[in-house]
């Protein structure tokens, strides 16, 4: 850390965001190089399914857990990150629906709309992805400046997102919760942070 | 990686889980098989390595689903739904290599003339050993087409006398903590039984298997004996048996228990009745590639010749 906070703001914000590209690219770039040398295992499909959700999920929570570590470790330059995590969650979202729909499904929108509509943890998964699309949409300076006020509030549907998103990973396993209760032990750690004072050892410092 | 394979927390690995060591040299070989493999130079052959240390089962060839393509060796015995093992589905070929499939004996009781044990070998010739290409279909939605060697449950009940107040037959797997992980964790609640009504388990279809592509099964598949009931949701399909009892009320199996109102004690195959969690009415065929799509899954996974042991039973009520 000493030697990342002795660069320049710009320099560090450039060497993340290089970072995060590379974290996304070489994700996709992973499964699509298993895909062709046939190492998905014996289930590809649902091999890209989960990998596609479970990362889309690691970015959310990643995009989360930019407010509270700019406040504990007072760094403001993460802010600036901010917005590429939330867009490769998205990114990897869509992933994880075009799977779903097509490898999955193969467009069969009779079967899909009945297993949308008769499956709880899908309708959550499919709405936690609606609620995405406005989100990536005014991600852009624009936006935030024609809506003012509102930009605001409507990227304060993320929670509800999260909330959507790990429901949807909670439901659809079968009986061993290890797992999802693990992101959503990460997501309530995220949320506590934000209203947590800061311990004396770190407030000190900062005097 | 830990993202992708669903493990537990990888700092607390028990001494058992840890692979000894012919099966990790095997693993080596299994890499450079899957290398090979994926070269596209040869079919897959990745847990060829494993086959050859099992033992060819003689059989005989029956007339059952000659017309199926088979799901290959290496995704049947890698794709498994074994708790006892971890509840991922990679976890029992990877860790099953402690298991101890012989010696074996299963005891039979509860009504019948005289309770006894009977050993895996006695077990082998009450019959002669066929081999059953049978579709499997599990209740999460995907499916498999597995030659079986096995002989029919029938057999052994034959043997086993049941009483006239033997209505049901239950069947237990072992639970054995030193080489079973998962079944020092609460995932069910142990050790793992299942059911079958007595016209069920006399019918010729079901098979009690000891073997799969002509070998002996490889413990992550059941070993050294199973249940398969091709007509029904493969988790009734219950491994490595160590006792079958007979009664005269229906047993209450472990699924049931977990989740009484996701499965139920009949889980005939059925694409009307919807799980909760999962679309029944069409199924992943695994083996069939990325770009397959799914098929419709047909009432009792295609095995007519069972519905007469429903007539007039309600089978959206007695899932």
């Amino acid at each position: 850390m000493t030697s990342l906070t002795s660069l320049p703001v710009a320099t560090r914000i450039k060497a993340a965001k290089w970072l995060i590209w590379s974290l996304g690219v070489g994700l996709v770039l992973r499964l699509v190089w298993l895909a062709i040398m046939d190492q998905l295992g014996a289930n590809p499909v649902e091999f890209i399914e989960r990998s596609t959700g479970l990362w889309a999920l690691v970015f959310l929570l990643l995009s989360l857990s930019v407010t509270p570590l700019r406040q504990w470790l007072s760094s403001a330059w993460l802010m600036a990150l901010r917005r590429l995590l939330g867009l490769w969650m998205f990114g990897l979202a869509c992933l994880h629906i075009l799977t779903y729909l097509w490898l999955d499904y193969s467009f069969d929108w009779g079967d899909i709309s009945q297993d949308v509509l008769k499956h709880p943890y899908v309708i959550v998964g499919f709405l936690a992805w609606v609620i995405s699309v406005p989100l990536a949409l005014t991600s852009n300076q624009y936006a935030i400046r024609r809506l003012k006020q509102r930009w605001k509030m409507l990227h304060r549907s993320v929670y509800i997102l999260a909330v959507l998103a790990l429901l949807h990973f909670f439901w659809l396993v079968k009986k061993d919760i290890t797992e999802p209760s693990l992101y959503i032990g990460v997501f309530v750690l995220l949320m506590a942070l934000r209203y947590l004072p800061l311990p004396t050892w770190i407030a000190k410092q900062r005097q | 990686m830990i993202l992708d394979n669903n493990r537990r927390n990888p700092s607390q690995i028990l001494p058992s889980e840890i692979t000894p060591e012919s099966v990790y040299l095997h693993r080596r070989q299994f890499l450079k098989a899957a290398g090979v493999a994926s070269a596209g130079l040869l079919l897959p052959v990745a847990t060829h390595s494993q086959a050859a240390t099992l033992a060819t089962l003689n059989h005989q060839k029956t007339k059952y689903g000659l017309d199926e393509k088979l799901t290959p060796y290496e995704d049947v015995t890698t794709y498994n739904n074994y708790y006892e093992f971890g509840t991922d589905k990679s976890e029992p070929a990877r860790d099953a290599g402690f298991f101890k499939a012989a010696p074996w004996s299963i005891k039979i009781e509860g009504e019948v003339k005289q309770a006894k044990t009977i050993s895996i070998e006695q077990l082998m010739k009450l019959a002669p050993l066929e081999e059953r290409i049978y579709r499997m279909r599990c209740v999460e939605g995907w499916s498999m087409v597995i030659p079986w060697v096995g002989l029919p449950l029938k057999a052994l009940i034959d043997v086993a006398e049941p009483t006239g107040n033997a209505k049901f037959v239950e069947f237990v797997s072992i639970a054995d903590q030193k080489t079973m992980p998962g079944t020092r964790l609460p995932i069910l609640d142990w050790p793992y039984t299942e059911g079958l009504r007595m016209d069920e388990a006399m019918h010729p279809l079901t098979l009690l298997a000891v073997g799969l592509y002509g070998k002996v099964l490889p413990n992550q598949n059941g070993a050294p004996v199973r249940l398969v009931v091709p007509w029904k949701y493969g988790f009734k399909g219950a491994k490595a048996i160590t006792t079958i009892r007979f009664v005269e009320q229906m047993p209450l199996t472990t699924w049931v228990k977990t989740g009484p109102r996701e499965y139920g004690f009949y889980a005939n195959v059925n694409p009307l009745v919807d799980h909760p969690r999962w679309t029944q009415s069409s199924e992943k065929r695994i083996g069939n590639g990325l770009f397959a799509g799914r098929i419709k899954t047909k009432m009792f996974n295609g095995y007519d010749e069972v519905a007469p042991l429903y007539r007039g039973m309600d089978l959206k009520k007695y899932f």
